[in-house]
């Protein structure tokens, strides 16, 4: 342990000047006290730089600090504080905990003071020190950060280890100063698709533009041909910049010039009152341009002629062209593999959003599918789901056994919610489906404004469980958040459960006879009324699930279900009606579309909408019925 | 064969005339502007604007009542007649204010400049500088005036011959108008789509070169033209459904497919209802939004057009009275619950304030209405001669 | 038809003895135009509520002008076209003097057409985005250079951050203000290709994209920083899936503007820890004011979790600039209390005073608050007041522009030339 301590001081010596190291910590903090209380990013490097020049007693002060467990009290004394414990900053002696509040560095200075103890960290007996020290240099290294994070590569820790080769590796890119070590650490992680490596090398990469009438001195990237490579325009602009053109001028700056002329209500013998044609003006500027009244403003001719004049180049910010040839050799290397993983990455959120609106939009199909009538209220149920859901949660702390007990509970409230619509309404609508349509957005509104009395407007939290928060990362690139995976098996779970209702069951048999000829069924001794109300049920207790599933990723609000009612409608058209393949492929178009179209287009979500929706009305003009149109008797109903 | 004219056939087209004739009347002589002043002039507004959801509802009645589409996207012609009379409003008021302040400089405008300086203005708010290619014809009143009738009926048509030529009808169609009206308000609410975002067109109150004459007068002559509207439509919409063609429709709405045999062209009937009713729909909006100041993608969420299909419902469908009925009592006690006047029922423990449970009240009397009541609030005059009759 | 002329006669003379009652002691009018139902009444039923206290306290120390206050109340419905209509009913059927209202700035957009007509008076107590100043509204909230502009500089200098997202919700606040820190960061130096903008709808709720966009904006080693105006709900979904893609505050900070102690009361707010938000006003400010004011919401409302925010600040320093206003031009009327109100010195809540200026904005400190896990903040930075700039001065049309209502009587005056442009509002 002591050993640990003294390399590390012995490498924070080792690196500072001389001229700080005379000091000791009282009067460092002494005479800095102000700062301590009140540090700015800015201006505390120097001041970390001297406490950290002070030794081992100054480093734990620099860890507290960063820490937030540094009190200053009202005496004037440095505690460090862990719990109840205190010892005395500077002394480090036991004192009696404070009651004052500890000092909040913001994370800027925290950054800072972290970077400031890497030396000591890499070092430190402590893993987790270790693996902090290595996320500082991860975040922001420095050139000075490099020779000791070399003489620490060794580490007991394998994982460790590994990650600080590639540290050093990234480092040795970004600051080292041997072309050749430089190079090496660029080919050996040549086709990474890390983050951290894509960083590293962008900056290498960077260009500017510079317009020169011979080739410039510097690492040239390439010559740009105005028109081909360069828009005029842009070109243009480069030379005004650099003073080799006059700027063309505004239509402000002519009136301007125009209005400083006039001479009894005439410039240059023009009426002022004419001189709202646009024509007249240049006509008349041109005249106080010959009489030498105003300067000549820039021309094409002149422009053209700078244009030809001069050549056009991209620069490397990066002096050494080998270094620069190595980084485009391995980002060209690694875009391949990054376009691929990006399309994986989009796949998993399509394929996310797509089992969400599955969830979402069974229950509509099946009631669809079976009565023909769409339950306006379906959105309701969704977040009546959620609601449910986030009263368990109050009532259960838990919130593994709350999810448990929410997921069964929310079915069975919306089960019976989704019965008794039908019981007292729907039934009585039967072969009615507009009259249906918007009986049930009457129950919608009612059950919306229920929703808002009783858990006010306020979306209300709901948490997951710690096993569900985090994601599953494969990469920098391809990830996705754990809760949305569980989300998918949840779909996955119920698709299965579903298949096997219909299938394997004498229930799925009925409801299959009455979708395809109620009348047929009811002869056979089926009862189309209690397997209507069944399937209503089953349908509004998915619709529950769903809603304890979107609750899990996003806000619980009583409009949770409005934002989802269109999508489904969308789904459930799409994907054609009665057969729970074809809301699976509805569901699957509808969210992959949505993901493509928003990649296309990353700044503008709304604008994604609003094209998904276009697409579907075209798409029905096409396939009127749904990719997986109804076959039989019941079709032409 | 004798002809009976088509007011005698309809009984309701003179009564509800003088009705409307009587109501004009007897608010203009209320108002401050021509008469006591009783009647203040933000309720004069909010009639008005009553007036032009009644002539809205009336429409919706034609489409759905009469043709049997359940339209849930009516509010989208609504709307955007609404957005194109507010474009030459804004336009026109904008370029006035620019106008004088440019007219300070030393050098007059040209008409670039006069032009960009009001695009500057309207669309700063969006961080924008330059006019859409839909401002085109926002400097002329006759021009945005056609596309207030033009505009929404090409939509109408277009969408119309989309969905009737494909055969896309019930539940499937009422979907379908609303994701329409849902794409058309998605697509508004984008700052960069010309017409100002979320923000939408404002100050529509106030009427370009009228400034003077202030908001008692004008509110008055928008109800009048709200009337006018509302009465020479609704003897449109008789006409139309009295005749042979408003058998044709309405045998088109309880057998599609017999009509079919029968050899109409069933589709044209479809798409011509369809499309007048847009336009008619369109001028509502073209009237309602100068009375109410404001328009924003808001207004074309699709649960605006369920509740007018709501109004329609309540007031009795398939009778154009029952519309204007249903249009007016619920919106009307809508605004009277909502704006906090109405007393609140204290029950033992609890206080039901309005504010909070008319919703439920809508929702629930809404489903009332459909189970018991299918012909509305209009069925009540079917209840009279009947017992006339008895006697 | 003589039943009607005698109901007109009634209804007139009915009118007459309403103008009778004018006298002393009469109750001075105030409206409280905010909405009490729809998406908008979690945020504005606070405010109401603020007024209703501050009308009780005021009537305790004995009104104004010797005259009791009091506030009639309507809902405008979160329905912006209802905000004009209640607004004309306030001015001529309630005949306040004064209104209290507006959140959204589509709402004070709506109102103010009708307020500028009839002469009413507004004071508008939210954050908005600035290139207005009208002759009736006193912008009592904060504009750009007094929230967004600091906010940028703080995370520039403290944070490091070199490359921006830009997020916010599609409506005109976010978008004004991005395109305002737009050209800010640009005349800073910052790169076009490192500012990532992105509108999302209301309520937004997939995330998971536009996360793994911003994460991936690091991909050239510059420190990423996200500046957030998404509003209201939305924002619960995006810290969820920022939590979830792993990314710290360390890593990403979020400085948001539309997430104050309100959003985040009842919230889990593990996720936010160490995010920031940047306003006028934080509960956890450490003044005498505040405690008195905390503690006087409190008693008011009979509920000791009700958490104060900035809103309510602004809608305090509204009310009694209104009040000292008054008293200064002992008359209620609006133009001598326009004139009145220039100069007015009330103090704030966080240990200052705020002056009322010649623009109609007034000077607010700029507070940065870090989320901490009770749903408070913890304030690491706080400036002297900053005097609210009516129209920005980075973008190009807006620099040259100027508004001065005590000397020159226009909000919009061109400084070059020194002539007023024009003395109505954009609407």
């Amino acid at each position: 342990m002591p050993r640990f301590r003294l390399i590390a001081a012995l490498v924070v010596a080792l690196l500072m000047p001389l001229a700080v190291m005379a000091q000791s910590l009282d009067a460092v903090v002494a005479d800095s006290i102000d700062q301590i209380e009140k540090p700015s990013r800015r201006t505390v490097g120097p001041l970390v730089d001297r406490i950290a020049a002070t030794g081992p007693q100054g480093l734990a002060l620099l860890q507290a600090w960063a820490d937030r467990k540094l009190v200053l009290t009202d005496a004037g004394d440095l505690l460090i504080v862990d719990g109840d414990d205190a010892v005395d900053a500077l002394t480090g002696d036991r004192m009696a905990a404070p009651d004052d509040r500890p000092l909040r560095p913001n994370s800027g200075v925290r950054g800072v003071i972290e970077s400031a103890l890497v030396a000591s960290q890499l070092t430190d007996p402590d893993p987790a020190r270790r693996a902090m020290a290595l996320d500082t240099l991860a975040r922001s290294g420095n050139a000075d950060q490099l020779p000791p994070l070399r003489a620490a590569l060794d580490d007991p820790d394998p994982v460790l280890a590994a990650r600080k080769a590639r540290l050093e590796k990234l480092m040795t890119i970004q600051h080292g100063t041997d072309p050749a070590a430089r190079i090496a650490a660029i080919e050996a992680m040549a086709g990474d698709v890390a983050l951290d490596f894509r960083a590293v090398l962008n900056p290498l990469l960077a260009t500017r533009l510079v317009a020169d009438t011979d080739a410039p001195q510097g690492n040239v990237a390439r010559e740009l041909r105005v028109g081909d490579d360069l828009p005029r325009a842009d070109a243009l602009a480069a030379l005004v910049d650099k003073g080799a053109l006059q700027p063309f001028m505004t239509s402000d700056e002519q009136r301007a010039a125009l209005a400083a002329n006039i001479v009894d209500g005439r410039v240059a013998g023009t009426p002022v009152a004419d001189l709202g044609d646009p024509d007249i003006r240049d006509a008349t500027y041109d005249a106080l341009e010959a009489s030498g009244a105003v300067p000549p403003a820039a021309t094409e001719s002149e422009a053209r002629e700078a244009l030809e004049a001069h050549r056009f180049f991209q620069l490397y910010a990066e002096p050494d062209s080998d270094v620069t040839d190595a980084a485009r050799a391995a980002q060209v290397s690694a875009e391949v593999r990054l376009g691929a993983m990006k399309g994986v990455d989009l796949g998993l959120d399509a394929l996310s959003l797509a089992s969400i609106y599955f969830l979402a939009a069974i229950g509509l199909a099946v009631t669809f599918g079976v009565m023909r009538v769409i339950n306006m209220a379906h959105g309701e149920f969704i977040m009546l789901g959620a609601y449910t859901a986030y009263t368990v949660q109050t009532l259960i702390a838990d919130r593994t056994l709350s999810l448990v007990v929410a997921l069964p509970l929310a079915f069975a409230v919306t089960f019976a919610a989704g019965v008794i619509l039908y019981r007292l309404v729907i039934r009585h609508l039967a072969h009615r489906p507009l009259e249906t349509l918007l009986a049930t957005f009457g129950v919608s509104i009612a059950l919306q404004q229920l929703a808002k009395n009783i858990f006010g407007t306020q979306a209300r939290p709901l948490t997951a469980p710690a096993w569900l928060e985090g994601s599953i990362t494969i990469n920098d690139v391809i990830s996705i958040s754990s809760i949305r995976v569980a989300i998918f098996v949840l779909a996955l779970l119920f698709l299965g459960l579903f298949l096997f209702i219909m299938k394997r069951t004498r229930l799925g048999l009925e409801v299959r006879a009455v979708t395809q000829n109620p009348g047929m069924a009811a002869s056979m001794g089926i009862n189309p009324d209690r397997i209507a109300m069944m399937t209503f049920g089953l349908g509004s207790g998915i619709a529950g699930i769903a809603g304890v599933a979107i609750g899990l990723f996003a806000q619980v609000t009583s409009e949770l279900g409005q934002g989802y009612i269109v999508q489904s409608f969308m789904t459930v058209v799409v994907g054609g009606v009665g057969n729970i393949w074809g809301t699976l492929a509805g569901a699957a178009l509808i969210g992959g579309l949505s993901k493509i179209i928003e990649s296309l287009n990353p700044a503008n979500t709304l604008a994604a909408q609003t094209f998904m929706i276009l697409f579907i009305i075209i798409f029905i003009q096409f396939r009127p019925r749904g990719i997986i149109p109804q076959k039989g008797r019941a079709a032409e109903a | 064969m004798t002809r009976t004219p088509f007011i005698l056939r309809n009984r309701s087209v003179l009564p509800v005339l003088a009705v409307l004739t009587a109501f004009t009347i007897a608010v203009t002589l209320l108002s401050h502007a021509y008469g006591s002043g009783v009647i203040p002039t933000s309720m004069v507004k909010v009639l008005g604007k009553t007036l032009c959801l009644a002539l809205a509802a009336v429409a919706m009645d034609l489409v759905w009542g009469y043709l049997g589409i359940l339209s849930l996207g009516q509010m989208a012609f609504f709307a955007f007649g609404g957005y194109m009379i507010g474009q030459w409003l804004m336009y026109a008021r904008t370029e006035d204010i620019v106008a004088a302040s440019l007219a300070q400089n030393p050098i007059p405008p040209t008409p670039l400049e006069l032009q960009q300086a009001t695009a500057n203005q309207i669309f700063g708010v969006v961080g924008s500088a330059d006019l859409p290619t839909t401002w085109a014809f926002a400097h002329s009143l006759p021009l945005q005036l056609m596309l207030v009738v033009a505009a929404p009926g090409l939509l109408a048509l277009v969408f119309g011959w989309l969905a009737f030529r494909s055969r896309v009808n019930g539940v499937y169609l009422s979907i379908l108008t609303q994701a329409m009206t849902l794409a058309l308000a998605l697509w508004l609410f984008q700052n960069d789509s010309g017409f100002r975002g979320n923000n939408g067109l404002s100050g529509l109150q106030n009427l370009p070169g009228l400034e003077g004459v202030g908001q008692a007068k004008v509110s008055v002559w928008f109800l009048w033209a709200s009337a006018a509207a509302l009465g020479l439509c609704y003897v449109l919409a008789a006409w139309i459904v009295s005749g042979k063609f408003g058998s044709v429709i309405r045998a088109i709405r309880d057998d599609e497919t017999r009509v079919r045999f029968l050899g109409y062209p069933v589709e044209g009937f479809k798409l011509l209802v369809f499309t007048l009713a847009a336009m008619i729909t369109a001028i509502a909006g073209a009237l309602y939004y100068p009375q109410a100041g404001i328009i924003n993608p808001a207004e074309l969420m699709p649960i605006a057009s369920i509740y007018l299909a709501v109004w329609v419902a309540i007031g009795g469908r398939g009778r154009l009275y029952g519309a204007i009925i249903g249009a007016v009592v619920v919106s009307l006690l809508s605004s009277w619950f909502t704006g906090g006047r109405a007393p609140d029922i204290a029950l033992p423990g609890y206080v039901i304030k309005w504010v909070d449970w008319w919703q439920v009240a809508l929702g629930l009397s809404f489903v009332l209405v459909t189970l018991f009541a299918p012909k509305g609030i209009a069925g009540i005059f079917d209840l009279m001669p009947a017992r006339k009759d008895k006697a | 038809m003589t039943g009607f002329t005698r109901m007109l006669l009634l209804t007139s003379a009915l009118t007459a003895a309403g103008g009778a009652w004018a006298q002393e002691g009469e109750p001075i009018k105030i409206g409280v135009l905010h909405s009490l139902s729809g998406t908008m009444a979690i945020s504005e039923t606070t405010l109401k509520d603020t007024v209703l206290m501050l009308v009780e306290q005021q009537n305790a120390k004995g009104g104004v002008l010797g005259r009791p206050l009091e506030a009639v109340v309507v809902d405008p419905a979160s329905d912006w076209p209802l905000f004009a209509e209640k607004a004309r009913e306030l001015l001529t059927v309630s005949d306040v003097d004064a209104i209290f209202g507006c959140w959204t700035s589509v709402s004070r957009k709506s109102v103010l057409p009708v307020i500028e007509e009839l002469n009413g008076l507004l004071f508008y107590p939210v954050q908005y985005e600035g290139e207005e100043s009208s002759k009736n509204v006193i912008y009592t909230g904060a504009a750009p250079n007094q929230q967004a502009i600091p906010a940028v500089d703080y995370m520039t200098e403290e944070l490091g951050v070199e490359k921006w997202a830009l997020l916010g919700t599609d409506y005109v606040y976010p978008r004004t203000t991005n395109n305002i820190l737009d050209a800010y960061l640009k005349s800073n130096g910052v790169a076009d290709e490192d500012i990532f903008v992105n509108y999302t709808p209301f309520g937004h709720s997939d995330w998971s994209k536009i996360v793994a966009d911003v994460v991936a904006l690091g991909a050239d080693g510059k420190k990423v920083g996200v500046v957030s105006t998404i509003n209201g709900d939305a924002n619960v979904g995006f810290y969820k899936e920022l939590a979830a893609a792993g990314v710290s505050a360390d890593d990403i900070p979020v400085m948001a503007f539309s997430v104050g102690e309100e959003e985040l009361s009842g919230l889990d707010t593990t996720n936010l820890v160490g995010h920031m938000a940047a306003w006028n006003y934080f509960q956890t400010a450490e003044s005498e004011q505040n405690d008195e004011f905390i503690t006087a919401w409190h008693e008011f409302t009979g509920d000791d979790k009700r958490v104060t925010n900035d809103p309510m600040e602004a809608t305090m320093i509204g009310f009694n600039a209104w009040v000292a206003a008054v008293e200064a031009a002992g008359t209620t009327d609006v133009d001598p209390v326009l004139d009145a109100i220039v100069g007015v010195e009330v103090p704030n809540l966080t240990g200052g005073t705020a002056q009322v200026l010649p623009n109609h904005h007034i000077t607010k400190p700029v507070l940065i608050g870090e989320i901490r896990e009770d749903g408070q903040f913890d304030i690491v930075s706080q400036t002297d007041p900053v005097p609210g700039d009516a129209w920005t001065d980075y973008l190009p049309e807006s620099a040259v522009l100027d508004a001065d209502w005590a000397d020159k009587d226009c909000g919009m005056i061109n400084t070059d030339t020194g002539a007023c442009v024009q003395q109505q509002s954009n609407y």
